[in-house]
């Protein structure tokens, strides 16, 4: 298991965002976290890689404690893509080699050239390389951020929000990337997300938070519609289409 | 996660390249204009002459004089308070993630013509000669200088404190400053609205940056601080990298972000207030210089903080070279000129397109 989180809790100016949250991941597998706008998504994300410190509770990535690791040990273990990326006058590769920060010590070596085109490759990026990324549309800068996260050697991988802003051809793009990069390198992966049917059809499990609690846990195949009803008030039907459910939204009257 | 079968771009390589060349050719080009700007001026020297004073080759004692008494010192002047103004504006529109960003958003100006004013008036330090325009003379510069520098740092030491408060963002960082040179500003009314005709004489001379008023040893003190900070400086150019994609991004690259902007902010306030303190204040090239840098090699700090220290101190050293030849025999403060270069220099950038 590479995260565990322990009965982690949370709250902004003695209101309580995160109560008693815990559940686990494995190497491989991809886990999506949904629930309304405001339920604390962020904020759970934001208390796996420690920027922000839970007030009770305790992380574990990789055998070890965030809050005893320093910020740079973090994030030689932890790769995150925020949900708002602002784009400097910088080329792609510059701006997927800064992933390389946690791993550099005073100099840019070989190696971490080597790693950075590496993950150009498999993330088919070599025409953008050389391009400056504040000429870039949201899809490719998606793609140099999960870039950038990629070669800071995680084995922890958290999105927020990875595919809002983007096309449906670029949100299709961005899941299959994360689903392969989770299984080929044995990767862990937390992923926030409001669309159901893409989150149901590339995650590998799914938890519902509601009220800054765990409401429901489980793979997408076990989703019932009374779940979805009683997260977001709304009533809907769950249909099979070739083994994947799919959430519609029930006709009023 | 590991990725194996990458190898390193040529394409790549030669963009790193190139701007390596860029800054060794800006080097050599300011080597030039130090040289060229020595044999400038009333007595105009021939580069020979310049080149053996330098040297110490045997060159005429009357250039000797001129050289290593004027010309010198007032060249390196320019060099360091230009590579010291530039590269803090650099850093400051990193961290605060402002293109308006400079020492000077924060007040600091604001703040150092403030003490020396209350210098002059209050603790009596400035004097006029004559009644000869450039005659006047402050009578007393270290307490002057001084009184400019304490209120330097306590302008950077309120913006800490509030930041402290508030959380070190840009917008309060940027708002205190507003407010602190608002203030500041009142102040100095405040003071000239009592002063007398001398008085109100040497505080006005005192905001005109000129890179002639330093000694050799003001000159060393300012440089050295300078050197420092730009050492500082360099070390962060990854984590002002990051910054710019994002204080998130850069939580997630290990980056302690808060504490980054306070340090920067403190060391590029500590450079801009040691050298406005010694030469009053000279705007716009801290401003303009990162704009232009960024334009031609791009945004990443490990090459544009370098190339900015020595473009900066390129820029300052002509224009100080042409305030003194422009009106020759009179001798105007570079200040003036680069205001003057500095607004329209920035109107074109930012009608050509300007990018962060």
């Amino acid at each position: 298991m590479i995260l565990q989180v322990n009965g982690v809790s949370f709250g902004y100016n003695g209101r309580r965002v995160l109560d008693d949250v815990r559940f686990s991941v494995n190497p491989g597998e991809l886990m999506v976290i949904l629930g309304p706008n405001g339920v604390g998504k962020t904020t759970l994300l934001r208390c796996i890689n420690a920027i922000l410190k839970p007030a009770e509770g305790a992380v574990w990535v990789d055998g070890h404690e965030v809050l005893g690791l320093t910020p740079q040990q973090i994030a030689r273990r932890v790769g995150y893509v925020a949900q708002q990326q602002s784009a400097g006058r910088l080329t792609a590769f510059d701006a997927i080699l800064m992933g390389r920060r946690p791993h550099i010590q005073w100099r840019v070596s070989d190696e971490d050239l080597r790693i950075v085109d590496g993950a150009i490759k498999s993330l088919d990026l070599q025409g953008l390389a050389m391009r400056y990324i504040d000429q870039m549309s949201g899809g490719e800068l998606q793609k140099v951020a999960i870039g950038r996260a990629m070669v800071q050697e995680p084995k922890l991988l958290l999105l927020d929000e990875p595919t809002s802003n983007l096309d449906l051809k670029n949100q299709l793009e961005i899941l299959r990337l994360l689903r392969h990069a989770v299984q080929d390198h044995g990767l862990a992966a937390v992923m926030t997300m409001h669309n159901l049917n893409m989150a149901l059809r590339f995650a590998d499990k799914y938890l519902f938070l509601k009220e800054g609690r765990i409401f429901d846990v489980g793979r997408p195949e076990e989703i019932s519609a009374e779940t979805v009803d009683a997260v977001y008030g709304v009533a809907v039907e769950i249909h099979r289409h070739n083994g994947n459910p799919l959430v519609i939204p029930k006709e009023e009257n | 996660m590991h990725f194996a079968q990458g190898e390193i771009p040529r394409q790549y390589t030669r963009y790193i390249g190139r701007k390596s060349a860029f800054i060794g050719a800006s080097f050599l080009f300011l080597a030039g204009a130090i040289l060229v700007s020595i044999s400038q001026g009333a007595a105009g020297i021939p580069l020979e002459g310049v080149v053996r004073s330098l040297l110490g080759a045997g060159a005429e004692r009357r250039y000797d004089v001129i050289i290593w008494n004027i010309r010198l010192p007032q060249a390196l002047s320019a060099v360091a308070a230009g590579a010291g103004l530039a590269v803090s504006g650099a850093v400051m529109q990193s961290i605060l993630r402002n293109p308006l960003g400079s020492p000077f958003t924060l007040g600091i100006s604001q703040a150092a013509a403030f003490g020396a004013a209350l210098a002059v008036m209050i603790l009596d330090a400035g004097v006029m000669a004559s009644t000869q325009v450039g005659a006047v003379t402050i009578s007393e510069p270290i307490l002057t200088t001084a009184t400019a520098f304490v209120f330097c740092l306590a302008a950077a030491a309120v913006i800490i404190a509030v930041s402290r408060l508030r959380g070190a963002s840009p917008e309060t960082m940027i708002l205190t400053g507003v407010a602190l040179g608002a203030l500041f500003t009142a102040g100095t009314m405040f003071l000239q609205f009592f002063a007398d005709d001398v008085q109100l004489a040497a505080m006005v001379f005192w905001t005109f940056g000129d890179v002639g008023r330093a000694n050799w040893f003001e000159l060393a003190l300012f440089s050295g601080v300078t050197a420092l900070a730009t050492v500082y400086f360099f070390a962060n150019g990854w984590n002002y990298n990051a910054i710019d994609a994002g204080d998130e991004t850069a939580q997630g690259l290990g980056v302690r972000v808060e504490r980054i902007r306070l340090l920067g902010m403190l060391v590029a306030s500590l450079v801009t207030a040691v050298i406005v303190a010694f030469l009053g204040i000279i705007g716009f090239v801290g401003l303009v210089c990162p704009h232009m840098v960024r334009r031609l090699i791009g945004g990443d700090h490990r090459f544009l903080l370098p190339a900015t220290v020595i473009v900066g101190g390129l820029l300052l050293l002509i224009s100080d070279t042409v305030a003194r030849l422009i009106l020759a025999p009179h001798l105007l403060p570079v200040s003036i000129l680069t205001a003057f270069m500095g607004a329209p220099a920035f109107l074109y950038l930012l009608i050509r397109g300007y990018r962060r």
